[in-house]
């Protein structure tokens, strides 16, 4: 009869339809990449959870589930034991290596970033043969390293040949994820700096580090972590004494309890104290900036 | 500093690329009074943004001078030149607030905290920015934001200001309402205002000086109305608009009328004007503006002094206080009469109707 009931009507079924469609309509794909992803997920970390738990029994402890009593024992042992390996002087020198290699990464990766917004000759060539160093297998370059190194009569050491060794790895990551940063970045930020009278190491020092400063620590976090656990290169490069990937190997030769897997768990607690100070940094600028903007 | 004023002087500046294979800017001399608002106009890649960047000191010249209030300034750093720059898309730095961006200048020049903001308040309030101090550059308008690139750039009183496409990151409102608070900051700091622009509205609308350029040249510099009304050729005609240009040939001279034939123009008189060198049977441009065509029925006389072209209404374009009449190419010239809305509508024509295009003879002018 009338238009109006009808058109009412006609809305109410189309909004029911909507309705139903948003609450159960997901299709079977979804179930599928779920379970995928919860596989990978378990896979991944399974592992490594095992480690975990393990490193906490008490003194009766072995390698293998179950798991017998808990307590911190066998973090007590593997810094009291000389028998377990010189896991304290491994630690040391690989967070003190890790330091250098983080340094010199970021300074190296920033001086490269500002150099590559420009063309000059040979520019293709030299990325090239830095990315190239990424491919390379990690332990053939280190016998290099090592080879050259005994051939020019240095003595290899974890300071001088498995920093150069290192750097050969962190050095194109940290160029890569800086390229990616000056991407984003505006060159006529520098020229108005320069415009409004600023000095060339003004500019660096109030507009490029400061507006680069998230890209930054994340090139040092990447610097930081694959130093920390690189092994490939340091293998045939670190001299006499060992950095902690290479004392934990030599403990799975001969080491036969918890006292390892804590170790797993204590470089673990490391690695992810370090990521999360970085990203708790960068997370930081970025509120400050916004907190400061909000407060008005 | 020596630079004492905004007088601008260029002279045979060249600015070259690829060992001078290309040249950018090819031989420019132009002099800009002190305290002018001048906008250079012309098509991406003309150079005006080239002669802009070399009068603020980010690019050197090739060759010739750049002379700031009497000074040769080419090798000072833009501070010593007494100038700044207004950056497209203003290139306002992302991490510091409105304040701190605005007091910059006086930061990198060691002047302490509580100055540098005192000074950075004024010169806030002068933009109207007072109550948007502590944001962001990301959290403001398009419109605000060049209200901060303005006030950055002024705080250190330059005597020249250079703007580079200042209005194109706005929408076409907001382009026009900014249009005249430049207009009113540059006459508020009674400086000289350099103004880089593809947008001829835009030109002449704001500057008091218009210089249109084409390949690295000067084709025409002069007053707005100048360079509108009487343009010199067929390209400044062309690019700021509302002329006809028309090409014919020269039948014969009288005195200081020119007689212009075409297939379709028939004995057109054109004044020769200050035209040197015509002689019969040389191709000429001429221009008429398109508000000074008359369109009739072809059944009316034609009036003395009057020049006129049967033709034909292609397409009608109503634009509010006037109407847009697109008639039949003459060669391969477009011909276009803005009618006045009120004398359109009193006996409309339509689309196809033949008719009488005219215009007075002393209205159309000889082009080199």
């Amino acid at each position: 009869m009338s238009a109006a009931p009808d058109i009412v009507a006609r809305g109410a079924t189309a909004s029911r339809r909507k309705a139903v469609r948003r609450s159960g309509g997901r299709s079977w794909t979804f179930y599928v990449l779920a379970a995928l992803f919860t596989f990978y997920v378990v896979a991944l970390y399974g592992p490594m959870i095992c480690i975990y738990i393990l490193s906490f029994q008490d003194v009766r402890g072995g390698l293998v589930f179950p798991m017998k009593g808990f307590s911190l024992h066998w973090f007590v042992d593997l810094f009291t034991q000389v028998r377990t390996g010189d896991v304290k002087g491994s630690f040391d020198r690989s967070i003190k290596l890790a330091v250098m290699v983080t340094i010199l990464t970021v300074v190296i990766s920033f001086m490269a970033g500002l150099a590559f917004r420009k063309r000059f000759i040979g520019d293709t060539v030299v990325f090239y043969l830095m990315i190239g160093s990424l491919v390379a297998p990690g332990l053939v370059l280190g016998i290099g390293i090592g080879l050259i190194a005994s051939f020019l009569g240095i003595e290899t050491s974890w300071y001088t040949t498995a920093l150069g060794a290192q750097l050969s790895w962190t050095l194109p990551f940290g160029v890569l994820v800086m390229f990616a940063v000056m991407s984003r970045f505006n060159n006529a930020w520098e020229e108005a700096s320069r415009d409004l009278g600023a000095s060339p190491w003004q500019t660096i020092r109030l507009v490029v580090l400061p507006i680069l400063a998230p890209g930054i620590i994340a090139v040092a976090l990447f610097g930081f972590t694959l130093s920390y656990d690189e092994f490939a290169r340091t293998l045939q490069t670190a001299g006499s004494l060992n950095t902690l990937p290479l004392e934990i190997w030599s403990m799975t030769l001969n080491v036969t309890s918890p006292s390892l897997y804590s170790l797993g768990t204590v470089t673990t607690i490391v690695s992810f104290v370090i990521i999360g100070a970085c990203l708790s940094a960068i997370a930081m600028i970025q509120k400050r900036r916004a907190a400061r903007a909000a407060s008005e | 500093m020596a630079v004492t004023n905004g007088s601008i002087e260029l002279a045979g500046v060249v600015k070259s690329y690829d060992d001078g294979r290309t040249r950018a800017v090819d031989g420019v001399n132009l002099k800009i009074p002190d305290g002018s608002y001048c906008c250079f106009l012309g098509p991406s890649g003309c150079g005006k943004t080239t002669i802009l960047r070399m009068i603020a000191g980010h690019e050197d010249p090739s060759d010739g001078e750049v002379i700031i209030g009497g000074e040769n300034v080419v090798g000072l750093a833009p501070s010593e030149r007494r100038t700044a720059m207004m950056f497209q898309s203003y290139a306002l730095f992302p991490h510091l607030s409105v304040r701190d961006n605005i007091a910059f200048a006086l930061r990198v020049r060691g002047m302490s905290a509580a100055e540098r903001r005192k000074a950075a308040d004024e010169m806030i309030e002068k933009v109207r920015l007072t109550e948007l101090a502590d944001r962001l550059p990301g959290q403001l308008s398009g419109g605000q934001q060049q209200r901060v690139a303005l006030a950055r750039a002024a705080i250190t009183s330059p005597k020249v200001l250079l703007l580079d496409e200042p209005l194109s990151a706005l929408d076409e409102q907001l382009r026009v309402q900014m249009r005249q608070e430049l207009s009113r900051m540059q006459r508020d700091l009674g400086i000289t205002f350099i103004h880089v622009t593809h947008t001829q509205m835009e030109a002449i609308a704001i500057a008091d000086m218009v210089v249109v350029m084409e390949k690295g040249k000067i084709k025409q510099a002069g007053p707005a109305r100048d360079v509108y009304d009487q343009p010199q050729d067929r390209y400044v005609a062309e690019f700021l608009g509302g002329q006809n240009v028309l090409r014919g040939k020269v039948a014969r001279i009288e005195g200081d009328q020119a007689f212009v034939v075409a297939p379709e123009l028939r004995d057109v008189t054109v004044p020769v004007g200050h035209r040197r060198g015509l002689s019969p049977g040389i191709e000429v441009d001429f221009a008429v503006r398109r508000d000074d065509v008359e369109l009739a029925r072809p059944d009316r006389e034609k009036a003395a002094n009057h020049a006129a072209v049967a033709t034909r209404v292609r397409a009608i374009e109503y634009q509010g206080n006037f109407v847009k009449v697109l008639l039949d190419d003459i060669g391969g010239d477009e011909l276009i009469a803005y009618v006045p809305d009120r004398i359109f509508y009193r006996d409309p024509f339509a689309i196809g109707d033949v008719v009488m295009a005219g215009w007075q003879t002393e209205k159309a002018r000889m082009l080199a």
